[in-house]
């Protein structure tokens, strides 16, 4: 390593004072800059922190020494703690998983022979700001499925695998029925083979009756069958409780099952328009019929991802959606370096892809993935605009970073620089080790 | 991958058949991957163009209508939306706000940067490895550090809620990577090229327009590009130092305050805000990539 500082040419070299005048000349613009805007700052910022609120501000802070109270309030307050340990969870979730979503979209690019329309697609979200980011994503957060796309998508796998109820919510119109909503109904009697069961629902609001509904058919016994109908026992103006009667509907769509003496479901089926099923070849015994709680399942709701619970993973997945692109580039570019002999030599020996990725891959871009996972670490700490604009003033405080608290509690409202500055300075600590890594790095090079 | 196969090829050419068939079977085994990927590609799109189409649902179908019943018909589609924030809100001149900071913001840091990266690489002087090493450590200063602090000095000398004070911030803080940058980037010229210069007598100041710009010219060209996004896309140094000249985020974050009632401002003024950052972004894609290349892998 040579020496850190250029060796003085000789004193009295008329060159001396002149070349260095030309070397302030051209840093001049950048050094003060720097000197007035962040060295300074930083210093101010820093003895700011130990005083309180009240402090008087000029050249450097006066009055109201508070100590280390304000680093006191940091790790005791309640929204502050908050702050922490989502920041918490962003480092811990977000590089790793920027990188590698960056990891396997740059080594799967370079199979396919649209790679470059891959790329500039998932790059794209790079240019847009953090800030419209949280705005896309807010829009695609909203809780209600018809509005928020994410919840949509969920909703129309949900309604696949397992489809809303024909009903919501219905009561017995006799006490033969019995069960709730929520475990089903169940017919009280066992009955045998070539028995009908009659199961009447009340309550029902005209709005709720399934569309294709029609009129209650009475169900014909049948040998070693036992037939039934599920209908809306009501009819406006009276009509008898417990029989379907001209004018009443049956109910399509409800699912229906057998349950034998053992308390085992044997049959299931589901009504037809008029409300009638069928259980063929029921053998021996004694069953009960009943109304399956499927019948009263609630349609998708939609998950709260803009509520507290889910907020930060919310966020965090957004951030992901940003940053993922940038790791695939610069990983990308590492994986071109590779020489391609290196992988076809792997590949030759009989390695499968999946050992070349592992073994040979993935080694040989160690450095990369470690530039691209301590860049996102250090872009993680200062999370800000994304955080802000996806959450709402409800969960504003769940999701709050440390960045966004500095921001809050010095501008937002309550305007306490000193703890502002110690916010601002716990973050600044939070990258010293990276600081000193690069400083490293740099040195190692010189 | 390419040139492997135009590699591999006549190695099995005897037998035109089987290579044919063994490129389909590629061909086949790599549906599952391409589909896959396209699937991917989608879920990265739809976000984006789900804003765009939000912006063009009117107030009352968006109530009631996800963005994707803007293809049900006839179509909901209307571009309202943006004839009323153009005409009855702030927002155009925000943008140019925006725009105005944007281009000092970038034009001013290159400028004192480029000088600078210039005596970094070039020029000894004594002290200059450890005043470098302070530029790199700069890079990772979190802009709070300065917040507080600025925002006095700016109230003391008349800076805030300016769009000079603005720029001048988005300067000072894209200094350190942008010296680093330079430098690195003005390092790699040949040295013969400047060690003649020198001794045809030509000065420093000569050297550096002539010489050192024009060659640097790629990696000004990055640096410009990543310096226009980040201030144009700012939020927090403005929503700190600005009251009323706000660029468009500010203005578009205090409609978020009452978030519900106003996506037909929200979703067209945040569409406008991308549409100048997604048309350098594709434009200079190149040097871009190249920018972030240099700045983060060496």
């Amino acid at each position: 390593m040579e020496p850190p500082v250029v060796a003085a040419p000789p004193s009295g070299d008329p060159g001396f004072l002149r070349r260095n005048l030309v070397a302030i000349g051209f840093l001049a613009p950048a050094a003060i800059l720097l000197g007035v805007m962040i060295v300074y700052p930083t210093i101010y910022t820093f003895i700011r922190s130990f005083f309180g609120k009240d402090a008087h501000e000029g050249f450097l802070p006066k009055g109201d020494f508070t100590g280390i109270d304000n680093y006191k309030a940091l790790f005791t307050t309640d929204i502050l703690v908050t702050a922490i340990k989502n920041s918490a969870i962003w480092i811990l979730v977000a590089p790793a998983a920027v990188t590698a979503f960056g990891l396997v979209f740059a080594v799967l690019t370079e199979r396919i022979r649209w790679g470059v329309g891959f790329k500039a697609i998932v790059f794209m979200p790079m240019a847009i700001s953090l800030f419209a980011t949280g705005v896309i994503w807010h829009v695609m957060y909203i809780k209600d499925p018809n509005q928020g796309a994410v919840n949509a998508a969920i909703g129309a796998v949900k309604s696949w695998v397992s489809p809303a109820g024909a009903l919501s919510s219905a009561s017995p119109s006799t006490p033969a029925l019995t069960g709730s909503p929520q475990s089903g109904y169940v017919l009280q009697k066992p009955i045998a083979a070539g028995k009908t069961a009659l199961l009447g629902l009340t309550a029902i609001p005209p709005t709720d009756v399934p569309s294709g509904a029609k009129q209650v058919a009475t169900p014909q016994p049948k040998q070693g069958a036992i037939t039934g109908v599920v209908w809306r026992d009501f009819k406006p103006g009276g009509g008898v409780v417990g029989k379907p009667e001209q004018g009443e509907l049956g109910l399509p769509g409800v699912h229906v099952k057998l349950i034998d003496s053992s308390g085992k479901t044997v049959q299931s089926a589901t009504t037809g328009d008029d409300g009638s099923f069928t259980f063929d070849g029921v053998g021996g015994g004694s069953f009960k019929p009943g109304i399956a709680a499927s019948t009263f399942a609630a349609p998708f709701g939609g998950i709260s991802w803009l509520g507290s619970q889910l907020i930060t993973p919310a966020v965090i997945i957004a951030y992901i959606w940003v940053w993922a692109g940038f790791a695939m580039v610069v990983i990308g570019a590492g994986l071109a370096a590779i020489s391609r002999e290196v992988l076809e030599a792997a590949r030759t020996d009989g390695a499968t892809e999946w050992q070349v990725f592992r073994r040979v891959t993935v080694p040989m871009l160690a450095p990369v993935l470690s530039v691209v996972f301590i860049t996102m670490l250090i872009n993680v700490l200062k999370v800000f605009d994304i955080v802000i604009s996806i959450a709402p003033g409800s969960t504003q405080s769940d999701a709050a970073v440390i960045a966004v608290q500095m921001w809050r509690q010095s501008f937002g409202g309550v305007n306490d620089f000193g703890l502002g500055s110690a916010i601002a300075v716990f973050l600044f600590l939070l990258v010293i080790p990276i600081l000193l890594l690069n400083i490293r790095r740099f040195r190692r090079e010189v | 991958m390419a040139t492997y196969e135009a590699d591999a090829g006549p190695i099995v050419v005897a037998d035109p058949n089987e290579r044919t068939s063994a490129r389909i079977t590629r061909a086949v085994a790599k549906v599952p991957l391409n589909l896959f990927l396209a699937f991917i590609a989608v879920l990265w799109l739809m976000p984006t163009l789900g804003l765009f189409f939000t912006s063009l649902l009117s107030p009352s179908d968006y109530i009631s209508n996800g963005w994707w019943r803007i293809f049900s018909k006839p179509s909901l589609a209307t571009f309202e939306n943006y004839s009323n924030v153009w005409n009855t809100t702030d927002i155009p001149t925000s943008l140019r706000i925006t725009a105005e900071i944007a281009i000092g913001g970038t034009i001013l840091p290159i400028m004192a940067a480029a000088l600078a990266g210039y005596a970094f690489a070039w020029i000894d002087f004594p002290g200059r490895d450890i005043l470098f090493v302070i530029v790199i450590a700069l890079l990772v200063v979190p802009l709070q550090m300065a917040l507080i602090p600025v925002f006095h000095l700016y109230n003391t000398l008349h800076l805030y809620d300016t769009i000079f004070g603005l720029i001048l911030f988005h300067t000072a803080f894209g200094l350190p990577f942008a010296i680093f940058l330079l430098r690195n980037f003005f390092i790699g010229i040949p040295k013969d090229i400047l060690e003649s210069a020198r001794i045809d007598g030509a000065s420093e100041i000569r050297i550096f327009l002539k010489l050192i710009l024009p060659l640097g010219l790629p990696a000004i060209a990055s640096l410009a590009i990543f310096q226009f996004l980040w201030t144009w896309n700012d939020l927090l140094v403005a929503l700190v130092m600005a009251r009323n000249t706000t660029p468009i985020t500010v203005d578009i974050f205090s409609q978020l305050r009452q978030f519900g009632s106003n996506i037909d401002i929200i979703a067209p003024a945040s569409f406008m805000s991308m549409l100048i950052p997604l048309v350098v972004f594709f434009s200079f894609q190149r040097y871009f990539v190249q920018g972030l290349l240099a700045g983060s892998v060496k």
